[in-house]
């Protein structure tokens, strides 16, 4: 049988605790960036300009077609080569961690618009037209009558979905970014231990997104009374 | 713009003469059906046999699936994948590693990453079986026994097929997600179509070409699978319901 040894994990803890702070940049960056870029991508999809709702179609169609890899791959190995060329600016020396921000942002906004432009649905229609009646312009109604109460009937989604971006980032491993999962494999290579460190990987996402499941449920039932 | 287009790189031979770069995709493709279908048959019948535990009347039964749904779910598929390529084979009896250890390496990558895409899934179509089960009007399982069949038969000739009918549009982006999940199978080296797609930026240099062949690539089975799961749909519709006809 095999032998466990988990010394290893001790004295690596600094580089594991540097890998979960890069995780949660990554995570934090893309739920900010995905739920504004994602309510207006949401809203254009709805808008009454059909061009405007073609676009954003086009762009979450897009996003929710490819892989996750891919579209890190695309950020990380095509857009920057992209830039260079069309703005002439010489790539920086370490972009991975910039297109890690930009690939999981552009990429989470899709899925965040997705359910941005369910919590506008199902809000009744009598509010947007009380709004109206009062006087109220588009912007205003979307901000202070429609978003509130959307934001209030999607809170748990969109707390899932962050739960489900915060184990996605661990695919920044094809880029060879050191976030959490990434500093776990590389001390087990290291140290010839990659059995504890995956399994300790493994139980650091379950304590967290077991934990995080739980109090997204516990704020579900508060809502829902 | 200093790039040159050449989209005849597809066409050329590569480095070990015995197909073209188009070939290399081609091949890609083949693996990720192959890998994305045969997980979807696990996940499809692990997932329903679970969804269908999380229903009977057995406390216990019901706990061991919802333990296996929230295990599955709250740990990273690229966790899971490597758990099942690197920790595994040691964890088993050391005759049994060192006999993995020595088949053929795509075959280990293989089925690391089916059992692991297959279970994986198979968790969240649990979750969409227990949910089509449970808006079920309750009269149809109470029926079902009162005709003299025994639970097993209630199961499989009155609530699955009605459930399974119901959950089909969630059924259907379980399945798509199968499909993009597979890529990350890439990371344990299985030749896939987005490790071609970096296999050919490695062997051409023609990175925009490989990678909007394979993107597009990804979205046609995209559409693929929504087209043959909306023909599904309309096969399998009951009449008289109000999506019936």
């Amino acid at each position: 049988m095999y032998e466990f040894d988990f010394s290893s994990i001790l004295g690596a803890l600094p580089i594991l605790g540097h890998g979960m702070l890069v995780t949660l940049e990554i995570t934090l960056t893309a739920i900010v960036v995905g739920i504004v870029w994602g309510t207006l991508l949401a809203l254009a999809r709805l808008s009454a300009i059909r061009p405007l709702a073609w676009l954003a179609a086009g762009y979450v169609n897009l996003f929710r077609a490819v892989p996750l890899v891919m579209v890190i791959l695309w950020f990380y190995l095509i857009v920057p080569a992209l830039l260079s060329d069309v703005l002439g600016v010489a790539a920086g020396s370490d972009i991975r961690m910039v297109s890690a921000l930009v690939a999981f942002a552009l990429f989470e906004s899709a899925y965040y618009a997705e359910i941005i432009r369910a919590g506008v649905q199902s809000v009744p229609k009598g509010q947007v037209n009380a709004a109206y009646a009062l006087g109220m312009p588009y912007s205003l109604t979307m901000r202070l009558v429609v978003l509130p109460q959307a934001f209030r009937n999607m809170l748990p989604l969109l707390l899932t979905q962050a739960i489900i971006l915060f184990q996605d980032t661990s695919l920044v491993y094809v880029i060879g970014l050191a976030d959490f999962f990434g500093a776990a494999y590389k001390v087990g290579d290291r140290d010839g231990r990659l059995v504890e460190l995956v399994l300790f990987a493994g139980a650091v996402y379950f304590v967290l997104c077991f934990g995080a499941s739980l109090l997204v449920r516990q704020l579900q039932k508060r809502f829902a009374t | 713009m200093s790039y040159s287009w050449n989209w005849a790189v597809f066409l050329s031979p590569t480095p070990s003469g015995d197909a073209t770069y188009l070939g290399w995709l081609l091949q890609g493709l083949q693996w990720t059906l192959l890998l994305s279908l045969g997980a979807w048959v696990i996940a499809f019948f692990l997932g329903t046999l679970l969804g269908v535990l999380r229903t009977v009347p057995n406390r216990w039964l019901s706990r061991l699936a919802a333990a296996y749904v929230e295990a599955f779910r709250n740990v990273p598929l690229l966790v899971q994948l490597f758990t099942w390529y690197f920790v595994i084979p040691e964890l088993l009896p050391r005759p049994w590693g060192d006999a993995i250890k020595q088949t053929d390496p795509l075959t280990q990558q293989f089925l690391a990453a089916l059992l692991c895409l297959g279970c994986f899934t198979a968790a969240r179509v649990c979750e969409q079986v227990r949910a089509g089960l449970g808006s079920l009007p309750r009269g149809q399982r109470a029926a079902g026994l009162a005709l003299g069949l025994t639970l097993p038969q209630t199961y499989r000739y009155v609530l699955l097929p009605g459930a399974l009918r119901l959950i089909l549009p969630p059924l259907t982006s379980e399945f798509l997600n199968i499909f993009k999940n597979s890529a990350v199978a890439s990371t344990i080296g299985l030749i896939e179509l987005s490790r071609q797609s970096q296999q050919l930026v490695d062997y051409t240099a023609q990175a925009y070409e490989a990678f909007i062949a394979v993107t597009l690539m990804y979205v046609l089975i995209n559409v693929a699978v929504m087209l043959g799961m909306r023909w599904l749909e309309h096969r399998t519709r009951i009449p008289g319901t109000i999506g019936g006809k």
